[in-house]
């Protein structure tokens, strides 16, 4: 059996002892263990990526695994990886592995609630894994499916609302994405020898008139997850409803399935066509990113202001891959892990104070810094980490971004770096205000005076996900050349192809 | 040895941050104190003597060659574009470790009397190590990228300073001034990086200098909007440098800055991060100078505009440590000035030597009027100048220390300012005659504002205070009297043979025509000022009187905040983000819901097909099998 | 004495059609039963008689007949059991009070 193969099975019998195990102290449990020995997997998987290549295994994919699935309609079971989709799993189990910890005391039903949770995160791993479109896509489905549960039975406010939004704009993304998985198909290899497997389709030539027409299709679709404006509505009120470890792994990670999406399939597959097109996603892009920003500065909820942050932060994702550069597209998955580590400090960190305050309008909290010291200063430092701050991860990935989207020299795309800029700056004003309002001042509320500061569980959530987030910014370049070298045959092919 | 040396220069204050900011709360305040006072003290040894080796050492033959003593990779991006960080020592850098390790161990020593007691003291020493890491790290950048990293640094540094008494809303506001404003300036020293890197195809300051390197020796033809690309980018790069070093029109977050614990307001917003605009201007300085002198004329009368308009205003002001904030505003035009009015190499960069001059004596003699300052406000508990008078009595140390700071920033010999300032002027009266008297009226405007202080403060009328104020403990006095030893003989210091634009020594001669004149300016401020405030009297008023709108508007700062609160609030808030978020809500989002509407009613509208009724199915199906049947028996031939 | 086949077609069509039309406008589920028996026998008759007339050597029609009577039946016996429950549960044996299964 395929190591990768592990990364699927471990969560599902994680889910299998979750079923069997008694009581809700035990599934917890199990679940702490099954999300630790996933991590522990991920991190051997980094480490043995990186032996293989500095052995000198150049190929673009290693522990390629094939397995026949349905014969009659070409469906295969094939995994393998190379350092954007390693580089994806060790994000995955790391936020997973957090917001285990942080939903430590979630009730009721825990056990329906860590099941699918775990469910989600098999998908999330699973997609990661699969470079078979069909697989892909199944794992695609498997991971939003359980969102609706989660969101419609444990979530908050108008959840029915915000998981029926969410599910229905997801699924409209992936009906889009089905005709696109689709079409590469039946245009692939000129009607001999289709293939749904990406490293066969990459070598084969799909014909420009039909990566015309697939490419915004597959964008789109991926684009929807990866919240591309305007089809970004679902996220705020998504997240506002979410329990906290959903809103930590649905922005963290199943947000970034969109991203890795549109990279993995609409970029990988079909470069002509992403590079004639990418005017009017670059726009669309663009927009987002300044246009979250602007959304995020006049939100009073917590999780709307994050979401807005995101709508901006995964804009620029989708940016820079559009930039079709090996540097801008190196800084676009960099700024994908940076966010889904950031944002889910974030979501960790409102839901601990929700629990605390039982309210998410910033103007009836204030001074939390007097009395839940440790939650305060972690919510700055994934402030600063969000405005990209030196030595945390955001400013590794957004400056990457900047530096490769400007070596292109013509106006259309400097003008669209520069307003990509501007966000910076924007993003500091709405990240300060929240801090000056949340947490400095004096406590308005006298019964805030009576808060426990964070319980052990809480602090191992949030500190995971500080320490992945000041690692990679303080010693970014393992990451980013291990990135950087998986692109580069990506980009050689796209220059060779142009 | 050099290398393992300066190693620490960094590592001790980071490590001092961490150990200071994860455990600091377990140690006693005392204790934290000490031991930042302690590792500060070692860390400005170490500087001392890296300066030392660099300036007097073996290397000194032939000029002052820059040296890296250590880098290694941070971020690749490119092929060419790699991030390192390291350690360059040059005769800047060598100076400004001196000025940043003895201001900050000052400051050090000085804030185990001010801040005792304080809520947070362990904190405010761990952010005091961090901002000196962060400013050590950006005066001993090798490259502009690690320039930029550590100019954040410092910035969050400040911000987190700025904003140490969290629960004053005023100290929230002005952080978040300060960061903001800042920030947006940072934004144009980003785009300006941007540009510059991607025709240079480096980050190497020592590359981006050197005068055969890409940029000076073969400038790029391209331009944007008639004007190269490179001046544009170094505009953008001092749009950055006037953000931090408080230029006009960036320059509002700075007296709100003072919000801040006094030392820091010493260390941070008058010695050392302020100058860091100065700074990056003078590490460029080669490429101003020589690829982009319009860009250099940019920083000259942006530089000039500032010193007069914040000596200006800084008559106008009543807080004494807003007094100072527009001096130090004022001082930074006059090192900006400095530089824009100088050429390069040999005597030619006079005026970069005099600007890095004035940064060193005005870093010593302005720290100086702060700690002072600091002194006074913990002796009566009041920022304001209505609230002091006669304190020369109860406070002799701060008085005399003060009253030597205030000479030297007048520029009366022998005290450092007037050497630094002298130099200034020479150098401007050769090459702008316009901001040669721009400078010689700020020199006299200053010697009055700060006499009105002076007098204000020390002298004036006799006021009964409620506690008697007290001389400040050693711990406070000590780092008074050892910054005024070095306002007192900084000037003799031989800084042609030291610092010089190209790194050849020079000789520099007093020219006479220049420095009598505004010794003798500065001298007529001090009159002014002593007339005007030594005793109580109605005469203040009646000038103000008779200046009339000025007057008003300069102690309202020329209602620049209120403009910058129009444009922030009024139309970024209301005008641009509260739109964007109705629009995302009701236009964006509305549409989607019209589409879940729209689906919702037409399945209203066929779902009575679906009844249930099992007879009005079977009712539909004989229907349509008999209207089958008859087509096909009518038209149908079989 | 031969009775010609259309005879006995249109007496079969006649049944079918009773049966349609009772199924259509009555209510009362025994009556409902009814025309479906109906409609089931005048299925049976064609059965028979185009056995009988077209193919009097082979069986398959009558057959084919009884296996239609035999389930017609054994459906009547279930039907009749629903609907002594439904009347048990509701006091009513009119189709459209059975309405609750609907939503």
């Amino acid at each position: 059996m395929n190591v990768l193969s592990l990364f699927v099975l471990v969560p599902v019998l994680t889910i299998v002892a979750m079923v069997l195990v008694r009581n809700a102290a035990q599934v917890r449990v199990t679940a702490a263990v099954g999300s630790v020995l996933q991590f522990i997997l991920s991190v051997g998987l980094v480490l043995f990526y990186l032996a293989e290549r500095r052995a000198g295994n150049m190929d673009e994919m290693i522990l390629v695994h094939d397995t026949v699935w349905y014969a009659p309609l070409n469906i295969h079971y094939t995994v393998g990886v190379d350092g954007v989709s390693v580089a994806m799993i060790l994000l995955t189990a790391i936020v997973v592995m957090a917001g285990v910890f942080a939903s430590w005391k979630l009730e009721p039903l825990t056990r329906e609630f860590f099941v699918s949770l775990i469910l989600l995160a098999t998908g999330v791993f699973g997609f990661f894994i699969s470079i078979d479109l069909f697989t892909m896509f199944l794992f695609y489905e498997l991971a939003v499916i359980p969102m609706y549960l989660l969101i419609g039975i444990w979530g908050s406010g108008p959840k029915e609302y915000s998981a029926m939004k969410l599910t229905l704009m997801l699924m409209g993304g992936s009906a889009l994405l089905l005709v696109g998985i689709l079409a590469i198909y039946f245009s692939s290899g000129n009607g001999l020898g289709q293939s749904m497997n990406i490293l066969e389709l990459s070598k084969m030539h799909i014909p420009l008139e039909a990566q015309r027409w697939i490419f915004p299709l597959t964008f789109l679709g991926f684009g929807v997850l990866g919240a591309l404006f305007p089809f970004h509505t679902w996220s705020p009120d998504g997240h506002a409803s979410a329990p906290t470890a959903v809103s930590m792994l649905h922005a963290g990670v199943l947000m970034k399935l969109g991203g890795y999406g549109c990279f993995r399939v609409a970029i990988f597959l079909m470069p002509e066509g992403a590079h004639e097109l990418a005017w009017i996603f670059l726009i669309l892009t663009g927009v987002s990113v300044v246009y979250g920003a602007f959304g995020a500065i006049v939100q009073k909820d917590l999780k709307y202001i994050n979401a807005y942050s995101s709508v901006s932060h995964c804009g620029l994702v989708l940016f820079a891959l559009l930039m079709l550069n090996q540097t801008a597209m190196n800084g676009a998955i960099l700024q994908m892990i940076s966010h889904g580590l950031m944002t889910a400090l974030f979501f960790a960190l409102i839901g601990m104070i929700y629990g605390r305050t039982h309210t998410r309008n910033i103007y009836e909290m204030g001074g939390l810094m007097k009395v839940i010291p440790f939650l305060s200063v972690c919510y700055v430092i994934a402030g600063l980490a969000s405005l990209g701050l030196p030595g945390l991860s955001g400013f590794v990935a957004e400056m990457t971004i900047f530096f490769g989207a400007f070596q292109h020299a013509d106006t259309f795309h400097r003008v669209l770096t520069i307003a990509a800029c501007c966000s910076i700056v924007i993003t500091a004003v709405y990240i300060l205000r929240v801090v000056g309002t949340l947490l400095y001042g004096s406590v308005r509320n006298p019964h805030f005076a009576e808060f426990k500061d964070a319980s052990w569980f809480e602090r191992s959530s949030t500190l995971i996900l500080i320490t992945a987030i000041a690692g990679i910014g303080l010693f970014p370049l393992w990451l980013s050349s291990m990135i950087g070298d998986s692109l580069a045959p990506v980009v050689s092919r796209l220059i060779s192809l142009l | 040895m050099i290398f393992s040396l300066a190693i620490w220069i960094l590592a001790l204050p980071l490590m001092m941050f961490l150990f200071l900011g994860l455990a600091g709360h377990k140690l006693k305040p005392a204790t934290a104190g000490i031991l930042g006072t302690a590792g500060l003290g070692v860390v400005a040894l170490l500087s001392y003597t890296v300066a030392a080796v660099y300036f007097f050492g073996p290397s000194r033959e032939g000029g002052l060659q820059p040296e890296v003593l250590f880098s290694f990779d941070w971020l690749h991006f490119t092929d060419q574009l790699q991030v390192k960080l390291g350690f360059l020592l040059d005769p800047i850098s060598a100076m400004m470790l001196v000025v940043v390790s003895t201001v900050s161990f000052a400051v050090h020593l000085y804030s185990n009397g001010y801040m005792h007691g304080e809520r947070g003291f362990q904190r405010f020493y761990a952010f005091l190590s961090l901002f000196t890491f962060s400013m050590m790290g950006l005066v001993v950048a090798t490259n502009i990228f690690q320039m930029y990293i550590f100019w954040e640094l410092v910035g969050v540094s400040s911000y987190l300073l700025i904003g140490f008494y969290y629960e004053k809303p005023s100290a929230i506001l002005a952080s978040k001034k300060a960061f903001i404003v800042t920030r947006f300036a940072d934004l144009g020293f980003l785009i300006g990086i941007l540009v510059l890197s991607y025709y240079a195809q480096t980050f190497d300051f020592i590359t981006l200098t050197s005068l055969e390197g890409p940029v000076i020796g073969h400038p790029v033809g391209a331009t944007f909007l008639g004007v190269s690309v490179l001046t544009w980018a170094l505009v953008l790069i001092f749009m950055g440098g006037a953000g931090k070093s408080a230029m006009f029109p960036l320059h509002i977050w700075l007296p709100d800055a003072m919000e801040g614990p006094t030392p820091v307001s010493a260390l941070i917003h008058a010695a050392t991060m302020v100058v860091a605009g100065v700074y990056l201007v003078a590490r460029l300085f080669p490429v101003y100078v020589l690829a982009a002198p319009d860009a250099l004329m940019v920083v000259a009368y942006t530089g000039g505009f500032t010193a007069l308009f914040a000596a200006v205003i800084a008559c106008t002001q009543n807080d004494i440590k807003r007094v100072l904030a527009f001096s130090t505003m004022s001082q930074l035009g006059y090192m900006m000035l400095a530089l824009g009015v100088s050429g390069y190499g040999g005597h030619d960069g006079l005026g970069f030597m005099a600007s890095m001059f004035h940064l060193f004596t005005h870093a010593m003699f302005k720290a100086l009027l702060f700690l002072g300052a600091g002194a006074i406000i913990h002796a009566v508990h009041s920022n304001f100048m209505t609230d002091m008078g006669g304190l020369r009595k109860h406070l002799p140390i701060t008085h005399i220390t003060f009253l030597l700071a205030c000479l030297a920033i007048a520029g009366i010999p022998p005290l450092s300012g007037f050497f630094s300032k002298d130099e200034i002027l020479v150098a401007a009266f050769h090459s702008n005659k316009l901001l040669f008297f721009v400078a010689y009226a700020v020199s006299g405007i200053t010697a009055f504002y700060m006499f009105r202080l002076y007098y204000n403060i020390f002298w004036g009328v006799r006021r009964e205070y409620p506690h008697p104020p007290h001389e400040a403990p050693l711990s406070m006095s000590l780092p008074l009297m050892i910054l005024a030893a070095a306002t007192i003989f900084a000037g003799f210091i031989p800084f042609a043979q030291l610092v010089t634009s190209d790194g050849q020594p020079f000789e520099i001669h007093t020219e006479w025509v220049v420095a009598v004149p505004a010794v003798l300016i500065g001298l007529t401020g001090i009159l002014v000022a002593t007339l005007m405030y030594k005793s109580e009297k109605t005469l203040p008023d009646r000038v103000a009187a008779f200046f009339g709108p000025l007057y008003r508007w300069a102690s309202r700062k020329f209602y620049f905040d209120e403009l910058y609160m129009f444009i922030t609030k009024r139309i970024l808030f209301n005008k641009v983000s509260s739109p964007v978020a109705w629009f995302d809500r009701h236009i964006v989002d509305g549409f989607m819901n019209l589409l879940a509407y729209l689906a919702q009613r037409s399945s209203f509208l066929i779902r009575g097909l679906q009844s249930g009724h099992i007879q009005g199915y079977v009712f539909v199906f004989v229907l349509g099998a008999v209207l089958l049947s008859a087509y096909m028996l009518l038209f149908v031939t079989l | 004495m031969d009775v010609p086949v259309h005879f006995f077609l249109m007496l079969s069509a006649a049944m079918f059609f009773i049966g349609v039309f009772g199924f259509i406008i009555r209510r009362n589920m025994i009556t409902l039963l009814m025309a479906v028996e109906l409609m089931l026998n005048a299925v049976n008759i064609n059965f028979v008689v185009f056995n009988r007339f077209l193919y009097p050597d082979y069986f398959e029609g009558f057959f084919f007949a009884l296996f239609a009577i035999a389930i017609a039946a054994a459906e009547t016996s279930v039907a009749i059991a629903i609907i002594i429950n439904v009347y048990r549960k509701i006091r009513s044996i009119e189709a459209d009070d059975v309405a609750e299964m609907k939503h």
